[in-house]
């Protein structure tokens, strides 16, 4: 295959980016859509030009590294994947690719493709988690039963890799996706429930210092998801929050 | 000649761990919080470690490359997590998962930290319960168990397939607990670059800013390496990237051990090498196996069809498949451990039974399960007589509920639906039972410098059993480390705050950065890339699942001219003193380019077949790894001299006082 790709460049934070032309060859259908930006960057390399810098790890689709907007999609034009999971196969010889970062407020670029995400960590710290002490000294894991449903929706919201698709995807830039999937986790947990006010309080605060944007309930979201974090979450946070504040 | 101290704790082998715990040194509260401890890498282990040391009182910093301590390569671990609760009746015990651990990495373990592994199994699972992780349950609201291979029992615990994402983000949470309270400091997006020593003890760092490119320095009381394995050096492995040595590989470069380098794990179940471009391989869980059978076509001429693609593998009556584990091994069958696995399907595709394009694969095949599953739904569900196709329909639900998400990770990069046709995987390497070597209380030969998870070698012997590398690194973050490091930090705790303006650290900082200056001065010839995948040629084709003497001796003479390559025209765009992806990369394939060498050489000094190491010349007439006891019976660790050409061995030998050293044997 040949491709123009259209990729978003730019030195640093506060540097002003642009949109540059490239165009490659050789592409095989059985690459990913990462192996064939390690294809261009060799080519620029080779060159003697500096190559274009992108998020990735573990190339497998669940640590949440890899982001890009792929022709005005995140993680681009296939569902339930992301971007390392997306194979060239889902395009076609003389294609044009348009490859940005994720855009918000909350996600300044640090170069070229990379964003810093670590508003989503700060959520996290505010009360993503049960106060218990790593100690072991801790009741039998038996003794807690959790009823199989309750289980396997709580891991369906546990089962978010933090990647910022949803905030990308939104046209608010909001965070309200991956904020209600950890906030379902707990909720849906009895170990959950003993902290669930302050919780959930606490990280809708947080969420809003960082200054990402309210929800319409779009649902662009879940659409450009890749693991199928569903709307109900957000349901579920509403909720919980509106409980929250007619307990305090 | 041996130096090495591995500092057992006398006793009977169940009460080592307690009666060590008993004696060992405390530090009290207020103590606590005029310490500092630095833990490179957050994984399982590190993050385990970091939390749970913040929460006894200590100062902790974490450093880890990604942009958040979340996305450690612990992430991506599949299937599960072994604990000896025994909650299936089925005869489980720590002594059970001790022994079969111990068997399992082919007698090459000590026992007394396999042992203390079993015995806190039962509470890692208490503990990530209680933090809300996710597991697999019973209708009941009972956990539930699945089987791996190694074991006759279902000791492992799991979330789906992504097993090894939910105990992280279990890990981290707890992390995220005591950043919140200001008792971790977390550096993201930070490099380990070198281990600083004053006075002979770990006293820091030197990291990198990846942001900004900053060299900084970091001190501390303790060190904490949990910076996972080295399995890159191969160039192709189921790790992430990003994953490397550098951490572990600096502290050796000061003095710490590297234990094993050779005892490395081929999984048997990964998504084969489709081409050149390939930038990693991914894994199919070990889970699949409980249900999936393994096989090639008993004739070659339906190989070789199968290859030309006139034949389909649907197509292969049941008479004429080969299920060689199940055929090796009928004990076992396709459970057999991953060495055992790996070696039988690289058999059968070097002797021409492979199935696809490259010849280097072998069928994993759900339709027996599929249709097993379907028909017993459809009696319970009180269609008794439900056509073959409406038991697959059936079957399939089933199927896809315990193994969905690895079936779909299948066919978006195959591009086939493993529903229908046999899925094709081929060996990849994993995991990377070598490390640092540790003593019992997991430190390293520096004092002060300790290392946890897979950075250490200390549990898996010559071969890790699936599911214990979760257990290992939880065991090692949650409960050992927070124990013993104590034990050391008593002596520091009138030391206060170590000064980062001592020559020992401005000495450091400078070899750093000239370090990065050679490398920014190479003529340029090549990319970073172009070193690591010839680097990566050479460690599969010559160190891989079979070596032999000569193989291995050209390893070492050609990794050694690769290194001198590198350091002469190895090409860094930019500038070294920003955001520079390449650089990264360059200081991570320098230190594999001395390891991979270091590699070699240990596979070379041990004569023996054993676990992941397997060498040509010591074979029994069936082809079973021929271990050598009376000679072999040690741990390799190498001390640094310079060259790995000049590393120096020493031995811990291995004593093996509660279990019968035996032939290892799953027929």
């Amino acid at each position: 295959m040949k491709l123009t790709l259209k990729i978003w460049r730019q030195d640093n934070a506060n540097s002003k980016g642009k949109m540059q032309t490239y165009s490659i060859e050789g592409i095989e259908g059985d690459m990913s859509f990462l192996e064939m930006l390690d294809v261009l960057n060799e080519g620029l390399i080779n060159k003697g030009e500096t190559p274009v810098e992108f998020d990735h790890d573990c190339r497998e689709g669940i640590c949440g590294s890899c982001s890009l907007q792929i022709n005005g999609e995140p993680h681009g034009p296939d569902r339930m994947v992301t971007t390392c999971q997306l194979h060239m196969r889902s395009f076609k010889d003389g294609d044009t690719i348009v490859i940005e970062p994720f855009r918000a407020k909350a996600f300044p670029v640090i170069k070229d493709l990379i964003v810093d995400r670590s508003a989503f960590d700060r959520i996290q710290q505010s009360g993503g988690y049960v106060s218990v002490n790593t100690s072991g000294n801790t009741l039998d894991a038996n003794a807690i039963p959790i009823n199989k449903q309750d289980a396997d929706s709580a891991f369906a919201a546990a089962a978010c890799i933090g990647c910022g698709a949803c905030v990308a995807a939104c046209k608010n830039a909001s965070a309200m996706l991956f904020t209600s999937a950890k906030v379902s986790q707990y909720a849906l947990l009895p170990q959950g429930q003993v902290e669930a006010t302050e919780r959930v309080e606490n990280m809708v605060r947080q969420m809003d210092l960082e200054g990402f944007g309210n929800c319409t309930n779009t649902g662009a979201c879940e659409i450009e998801c890749p693991k199928g974090i569903s709307l109900e979450n957000i349901a579920r946070l509403n909720r919980e929050f509106l409980s929250a504040n007619i307990k305090g | 000649m041996s130096v090495l101290d591995s500092k057992v704790p006398k006793g009977p082998l169940d009460q080592k761990w307690t009666a060590h715990k008993n004696k060992i040194n405390l530090v009290n509260p207020a103590n606590k919080r005029k310490i500092d401890v630095i833990v490179v890498g957050t994984g399982l282990a590190g993050g385990a470690a970091a939390a749970s040391l913040a929460e006894l009182g200590y100062n902790v910093k974490t450093f880890c490359y990604q942009d958040s301590p979340r996305r450690a390569h612990s992430i991506a671990a599949q299937g599960g997590i072994n604990a000896s609760k025994n909650y299936q009746g089925d005869g489980d015990s720590n002594y059970r998962l001790f022994y079969d651990t111990i068997k399992g990495g082919d007698y090459r373990s000590r026992e007394a930290n396999v042992y203390r592994l079993a015995e806190v199994s039962g509470n890692i699972i208490d503990q990530c319960v209680a933090q809300g992780v996710p597991f697999a349950r019973e209708y009941g609201g009972q956990l539930d168990n699945r089987s791996f291979g190694g074991v006759l029992v279902s000791r492992t615990f799991y979330a789906k397939g992504q097993t090894g994402q939910q105990l992280l983000l279990g890990a981290y949470s707890a992390m995220n607990r005591q950043i919140n309270r200001g008792k971790i400091t977390p550096y993201n997006r930070h490099e380990m670059l070198d281990l600083v020593l004053v006075d002979g003890k770990a006293r820091g760092i030197i990291a990198r800013d990846l942001v900004t490119g900053a060299i900084e320095r970091h001190s501390a009381h303790a060190v904490v390496l949990a910076s996972g394995g080295y399995g890159n050096v191969f160039y192709l492995s189921t790790n992430a990237m990003g994953s490397n040595v550098m951490a572990a590989w600096r502290a050796h470069r000061r003095g710490a051990y590297f234990a094993n380098p050779c005892f490395t794990q081929i999984h048997p179940t990964c998504i084969p090498v489709s081409g050149d471009h390939q930038s990693k391989l991914t894994l199919m869980s070990e889970s699949l196996r409980n249900d999936g059978r393994i096989w090639v076509p008993t004739k070659k001429e339906d190989a070789e069809a199968i290859r030309a693609g006139k034949l389909k593998p649907t197509q292969i009556a049941e008479a004429d498949r080969d299920y060689f584990l199940e055929r090796r091994y009928p004990a076992f069958g396709n459970l057999v451990p991953r060495d055992v696995a790996s070696r039988a399907a690289k058999e059968r595709c070097d002797a021409g039974f492979g199935v696809n394009k490259t010849g280097e694969a072998v069928y994993l095949d759900f339709d027996a399960a599929i249709m097993r599953y379907g028909k017993e739904k459809a009696l319970i569900s009180g269609q008794k007589d439900a056509s073959d196709s409406e038991v697959r329909v059936l079957g399939e639900e089933i199927i896809a509920a315990k193994y969905g998400n690895l079936f779909q990770m299948y066919e978006k990069i195959v591009d086939e639906n493993p529903y229908k046709t046999p899925m094709m995987i081929y060996p990849a390497v994993h995991y990377t039972m070598g490390g640092l070597w540790v003593d019992y209380n997991l430190q390293t030969t520096i004092p002060g410098c300790f290392a946890a998870g897979e950075a250490n070698f200390s549990d898996h012997g010559a071969n890790r059993l699936g599911a214990s590398a979760l257990m290992q690194g939880l065991a090692d973050g949650y409960f050992v480390l927070p124990s013993t490091i104590g034990n050391y930090l008593a002596d520091d705790i009138a030391t206060g705050t170590i000064p980062t303006d001592s020559p020992e650290f401005e000495a450091a900082e400078k070899e750093v950065m000239d370090r990065m200056a050679k490398m920014k001065a190479g003529k340029g010839l090549h990319s970073v890339d172009y070193y690591h995948k010839k680097l990566g040629k050479i460690m599969w084709n010559k160190c891989g699942m079979s070596r032999n003497e000569k193989e291995l001796n050209e390893a070492i003479e050609e990794i050694a001219a690769l290194r001198a390559d590198f350091w002469e025209n190895v090409k860094i765009p930019g500038d070294i003193n920003t955001k520079n992806q390449e650089l990264e990369k360059a200081g991570r394939v320098a230190d594999f380019l001395e390891l991979g060498e270091l590699f070699a050489k240990d596979a070379l000094t041990r004569n023996e077949s054993c676990g992941g190491h397997f060498r040509e010349e010591y074979q029994t007439p069936e082809g079973e790894a021929l271990r050598d006891d009376e000679n072999f019976k040690f741990v390799s660790a190498w001390e640094y001299k310079g060259a790995p050409k000049d590393a120096v061995l020493h031995k811990e030998e291995l004593v093996y006082e509660n279990i019968e050293v035996k032939t290892r044997s799953y027929k």
